[in-house]
């Protein structure tokens, strides 16, 4: 388990919340409000543990419902059930190529809403949906879509720069040396 | 196969959700607030944020057009004052009068300004957190306004913050009144989730006769919001179930789309 990636995933959550609640600039533009938790959920499944994907279903969905009229713990279900699958299939997903984080990133975005809304109305409660709800559902999808592949490079990059790494072995063996002096010419 | 481990998260996650959402409803607030307090240290930074495009246009401005801008206050300031002398005197005649006919007093209203800090992340959602919590006075169903009118109420309070469901979100439903002879009563009530200036004004009378451009107030019934806040103007109405009622169309006079600061109203 690298610590250090699973710290840097749930940081990253807990800002992204908080920067969705405080920036509403893509709701004033789009109609919107673009969540980035469905996308990182995503990077958690395909690059770290069972242990990492749990938490940040279980913080993340607690911080957003949270800073949100939702009821605590709404959220929970709907990440986990979309990074449960993406880590037990991380194997058969690709992960490299910037169309296939594009496309995994805009399954969990149009997932993870509709899940929750689903939830919502099961517990009773009344979310204000309508025609519009389509095109904030469109938004939702292509923003998170459009940040997967951001968000996979930012998390390499902080990885590479700011994380452990390995030093790599030397092919230098000093019982294979090959000793030459004058006497053995 | 699944390893034991795998089980273990699957199982502790459920568990986690279900015993969250099914703790009982003051519990689970106190809970909320509680890790709502985490992203405290992260509200300064925003406010801070938030203010420096307004400190360099502050900077920017010349001292000719800031001095003007006074004396222009100082004049409203000078007029507001003596407006108030006469609202004042007018509320006591009021009183006189409720007296004599063994009505209740009426109050002045205890306002508090509160600058709003979140925006709800979650789509399905209208509600905002300000600034003011219980330590300033704010307590749940407070009303919310601005001064161009009516915005909401507060839906729960924490000791230093508090959340307000906007006019338009399906939990704030306010009796609305409408200025025309017949002084028609209905609910203001969810309208669609990408409009925020809009908001729908359902169970009107079947034979109300309603135009375009007249007023809609808060009517004071309900207990919540006291009456006579103006919440907007009607913009189209049209008879629903074979005329049985009427519906209408309301423009909000007040920007929930571009809220910086409130009023909550303390009562």
């Amino acid at each position: 388990m690298n610590i250090f990636k699973s710290i840097m995933i749930l940081a990253a959550a807990f800002l992204v919340v908080f920067i969705e609640a405080a920036v509403s600039l893509p709701h004033r533009w789009l109609g919107a409000q673009i969540d980035v938790l469905p996308v990182l959920m995503v990077y958690a499944a395909l690059n770290t543990d069972i242990v990492t994907v749990s938490l940040l279903a279980v913080l993340g969905g607690v911080w957003f419902d949270s800073l949100s009229a939702n009821p605590l713990g709404i959220s929970i279900l709907p990440l986990f059930a979309v990074g449960f699958p993406m880590w037990w299939l991380r194997d058969l997903l690709l992960r490299e190529l910037s169309f296939a984080q594009l496309v995994l990133g805009a399954g969990a975005s149009a997932a993870v809403p509709v899940l929750a809304v689903l939830l919502l109305l099961t517990g009773g409660y009344e979310p204000l949906l309508g025609w519009g709800s389509l095109w904030q559902w469109i938004v939702m999808t292509a923003g998170g879509a459009l940040a997967t592949p951001i968000i996979f490079s930012l998390f390499d990059w902080f990885n590479h720069a700011l994380g452990y790494q390995p030093v790599k072995e030397s092919s230098f063996r000093p019982d294979r040396e090959i000793l030459r002096d004058k006497k053995s010419k | 196969m699944f390893r034991k481990k795998h089980y273990v998260a699957f199982g502790l996650v459920t568990l986690a959700a279900v015993l969250v959402l099914n703790l009982p409803a003051p519990a689970a607030s106190r809970l909320k607030t509680g890790i709502s307090a985490m992203f405290l240290p992260l509200f300064g930074l925003a406010g801070n944020i938030q203010q420096l495009p307004g400190k360099v246009i502050d900077d920017l401005t010349p001292r000719g057009q800031l001095v003007n801008e006074i004396d222009t206050l100082r004049q409203q300031n000078q007029e507001l004052l003596v407006r108030q002398q006469q609202a004042d005197a007018l509320l006591e005649e009021n009183n006189q009068l409720r007296d004599q006919l063994g009505w209740q007093r009426q109050q002045k209203w205890k306002l508090k300004l509160a600058n709003v800090v979140l925006r709800d992340p979650a789509n399905w959602w209208k509600t905002v957190q300000i600034d003011a919590g219980t330590r300033d006075g704010v307590h749940e169903g407070c009303p919310v306004l601005t001064s161009a009118g009516l915005v909401g109420k507060v839906s729960s309070a924490g000791l230093v913050r508090s959340q307000v469901v906007l006019l338009g979100d399906p939990n704030c439903r306010v009796s609305a009144l409408v200025e025309d002879p017949q002084r028609d009563v209905g609910i203001l009530s969810a309208s669609g989730p990408l409009d925020n200036s809009l908001a729908e004004l359902t169970y009107l009378s079947g034979t109300a006769n309603l135009k375009s451009g007249q007023l809609v107030v808060s009517s004071g019934m309900g207990g919540v919001f006291p009456g006579g806040i103006p919440i907007g103007q009607v913009m189209d109405a049209w008879p629903v179930d074979f005329g049985l009622y009427t519906q209408a169309r309301v423009k909000l006079s007040a920007n929930l789309g571009a809220l910086n600061q409130v009023w909550v109203v303390l009562q």
